[in-house]
């Protein structure tokens, strides 16, 4: 690695992100599982294939306009899981909590973890609580894990798109990223815009309950947005990628401040929207299956995968032009004016 | 802050209409510069290159704010973050450009207080909170920025902090034309001119310089259609022989700007020379606070002196940001320079050519 100190923009879910993750843990944990990098790692326990899966949550502000780092925590790994084809079934939850925070707001937070648990249909089945001494964390961090099994039939990963498959987008982009970046401090615009944190393992019942066998792949945009997730597939999977500027669903008020801030909402964390590959033939019922989930009723086709330019992506855009898609490098900061 | 989305303008059948005008118009070859950073990332992203005819070339001009400070100045806000008792607050793009030996980043994660706002007025109300901490705030940007900082020194001087102080690095967009022209290399046939930067100076502002040299001018928004809009204009301008300084951007842009901005800058601010990446010292190119704010200024607050700077080895940044090169043109381009481990500042700011060939294009 070529810097001696760990940056912020080694969390950024990009490029830097992922050099972090090739040469310092790889080598370390060298395993055919991890060495997959699905969202999760899929195995095989007495017969059943079996996904498991863990992630920190560290969100600034802790509570945000449509969520809270609660509830973000319990989705964020039901997601997980649910991209891996599994169904979720047991959590771990493991809060490190700063001295001082308020009991108030750590009842909020627990209450909010349990109403996501419930929605999601899984349960928290183990735990822990550390405190630890003012300023050694930021109010509070929430680490998951959990556990899910595979059905028979399905089967997703990272590197299962092919040529001629379909792309379809489960809503609006950016959603969550906005509504954080709106709430933090220094920033007081008076948006509307909610974070979209919701756990989709019913939505992926529905769909794989429509076409089985025809769902290649799944991926929740989160960090590193659609541009990174696209990039990921395209390199796993050896296809080229073309998306369609007009088809992407973005809120006005989201389109607007990525505006202004100079943020491209292709990069911006999505919490509750997911992304399926599908054999074209099956794209209509995988389609209808998503539109009818609550949470997925701007879905849409957004683009196609083929044989040219394996491993690149991109845009046709609006105007008839056509660009690259890259995938993030650090963090996203807001320029000047 | 209220938003208004600009969906409205993004108007994809007005945009092919354009094109097809274009197309039909444009027969000279012709090198049209467009001179704000904010324009040449809308270009790349809506892919306006991939739709215009191949006589029209367009280059970068000097309009990233980040990417025209000079080297000595980004080695004098490294030295500042290392003062002790020093907060230095600033926008986010200029966190990663490297300095001679450090960038803000790596200061900040040494332990420094280097902290990101949106506002002049954040870094004012972090003064306000700590009063035990000497805030320094980095006025990096051109006549769009520069009102604000303005208004941030005033306002402290109402208050009678004396914990705030700016350093100001700011630059001003008529002069670094003039500039342009007296490179002799530079070959530009007409001027895509900044859209923000207008709506404070106005479109008047430009008239001496128009006069001087009748090259097609002509002011534009951001979005895709505006962008096509001007290029039409230009095109038309120089195929008729007929240069002129037009407004394509007229829902903001008005012949004498805003006053009210422009009178706290004058207030505040007084015009003094400025170094410029790639093109050297230009007069009057940029602002200095004026002696009756002289307490709100860091340099004279923290004694800085500007060090000779070189800008880093094999960078081409400045034959860019002067349209005499292109970023592929660059021997480090892609191979040693990349957004991860930026060589130039014209790869770290998301408004830099570099990082905009980066991203959106094959090159
Ligand atoms: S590619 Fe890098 S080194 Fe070359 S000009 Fe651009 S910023 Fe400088």
């Amino acid at each position: 690695m070529k810097t001696d100190k760990i940056l912020l923009d080694h969390g950024s879910g990009g490029k830097i992100s992922h050099r972090l993750t090739q040469e310092l843990l790889l080598p370390v944990f060298d395993n055919p599982i991890l060495a997959e990098l699905n969202d999760g790692a899929i195995f095989e326990l007495n017969g059943r294939r079996v996904a498991f899966s863990t992630d920190s949550y560290t969100v600034d502000p802790i509570f945000f306009p449509g969520g809270d780092i609660g509830e973000l925590a319990v989705n964020g790994t039901v997601n997980d899981l649910a991209m891996c084809g599994a169904v979720p079934a047991y959590l771990s939850a493991a809060l490190i909590i700063e001295e001082g925070f308020p009991t108030e707001q750590l009842q909020a937070i627990v209450a909010s973890m349990g109403r996501a648990a419930e929605f999601a249909g899984v349960q928290v089945v183990t735990g822990d609580t550390k405190v630890v001494p003012r300023g050694a964390v930021d109010k509070i961090f929430i680490n998951t894990s959990g556990l899910g099994v595979i059905p028979a039939a399905v089967e997703v990963a990272c590197h299962r798109a092919q040529p001629g498959d379909v792309i379809i987008l489960s809503g609006t982009l950016a959603d969550h990223g906005v509504s954080v970046l709106a709430r933090r401090e220094g920033l007081s615009f008076d948006t509307t815009v909610q974070s979209d944190t919701a756990p989709l393992n019913h939505m992926v019942r529905a769909m794989f309950a429509a076409a089985g066998g025809g769902i290649h792949v799944l991926r929740d945009p989160t960090r590193g947005g659609l541009g990174t997730a696209l990039n990921e597939i395209a390199e796993k999977s050896g296809v080229g990628i073309r998306i369609h500027e007009e088809r992407i669903p973005v809120k006005p008020e989201v389109a607007a401040l990525c505006e202004l801030l100079g943020f491209d909402p292709l990069y911006l964390a999505n919490e509750g929207k997911l992304i399926a590959f599908t054999a074209p033939e099956d794209a209509e019922a995988v389609l209808r299956a998503v539109r009818s989930d609550p949470r997925g009723r701007d879905a849409a086709v957004i683009g196609e995968c083929s044989a040219d330019r394996p491993g690149r992506v991109y845009m046709q855009t609006r105007i008839g032009g056509t660009r690259i898609v890259d995938m993030l490098a650090g963090e996203q900061l807001p320029r000047i004016c | 802050m209220t938003i208004k989305h600009s969906e409205e303008y993004r108007d994809a059948e007005l945009s092919r209409r354009l094109v097809e005008k274009i197309r039909q118009t444009s027969r000279r070859p012709i090198r049209l510069m467009e001179v704000c950073g904010t324009h040449t990332v809308s270009i790349f992203r809506s892919g306006i290159r991939s739709v215009l005819p191949q006589t029209i070339a367009l280059l970068s001009g000097p309009g990233c704010p980040v990417c025209v400070t000079d080297q000595a100045e980004i080695d004098a806000f490294v030295a500042l973050a290392r003062q002790p008792g020093v907060t230095v607050a600033t926008f986010g793009d200029l966190m990663r450009v490297p300095g001679s030996a450090s960038s803000l980043q790596r200061e900040k994660a040494e332990g420094r207080d280097v902290r990101i706002v949106y506002s002049t007025v954040d870094a004012l109300a972090i003064a306000q909170k700590d009063p035990g901490r000497q805030v320094v705030f980095l006025g990096v940007g051109f006549e769009t920025t520069a009102p604000t900082v303005a208004a941030a020194v005033a306002a402290a001087a109402g208050l009678k902090l004396a914990n705030f102080s700016v350093i100001s690095a700011h630059k001003l967009v008529p002069p670094a034309l003039e500039a342009l022209m007296a490179i002799e290399a530079v070959r530009v046939d007409g001027f895509i001119l900044p859209g923000h930067v207008s709506v404070i100076i106005g479109l008047d502002a430009y008239r001496p310089f128009f006069e001087r040299h009748r090259l097609p001018c002509v002011v534009a928004g951001f979005e895709p259609t505006d962008i096509l809009q001007a290029v039409d204009m230009l095109v038309g301008q120089i195929e008729a022989d007929r240069p002129a300084l037009e407004n394509a951007y007229p829902r903001a842009v008005s012949a004498d700007g805003n006053a009210k901005a422009r009178k706290v800058l004058a207030e505040v601010f007084e015009p003094a020379d400025a170094c410029w990446r790639g093109i050297g010292r230009i007069p009057a190119s940029g602002l200095r606070i004026r002696a009756a704010y002289a307490a709100f200024d860091a340099e004279r607050r923290f004694g800085l002196t500007l060090p000779e700077a070189k800008p880093p080895k094999g960078c081409a940044c400045g034959e860019i940001l002067t349209g005499k090169k292109t970023p592929p043109e660059c021997a480090l381009f892609r191979k040693v320079c990349t957004p991860l481990d930026p060589v130039g500042p014209c790869m770290v700011s998301s408004e830099g050519t570099c990082a905009a060939y980066y991203k959106y294009s094959d090159a």
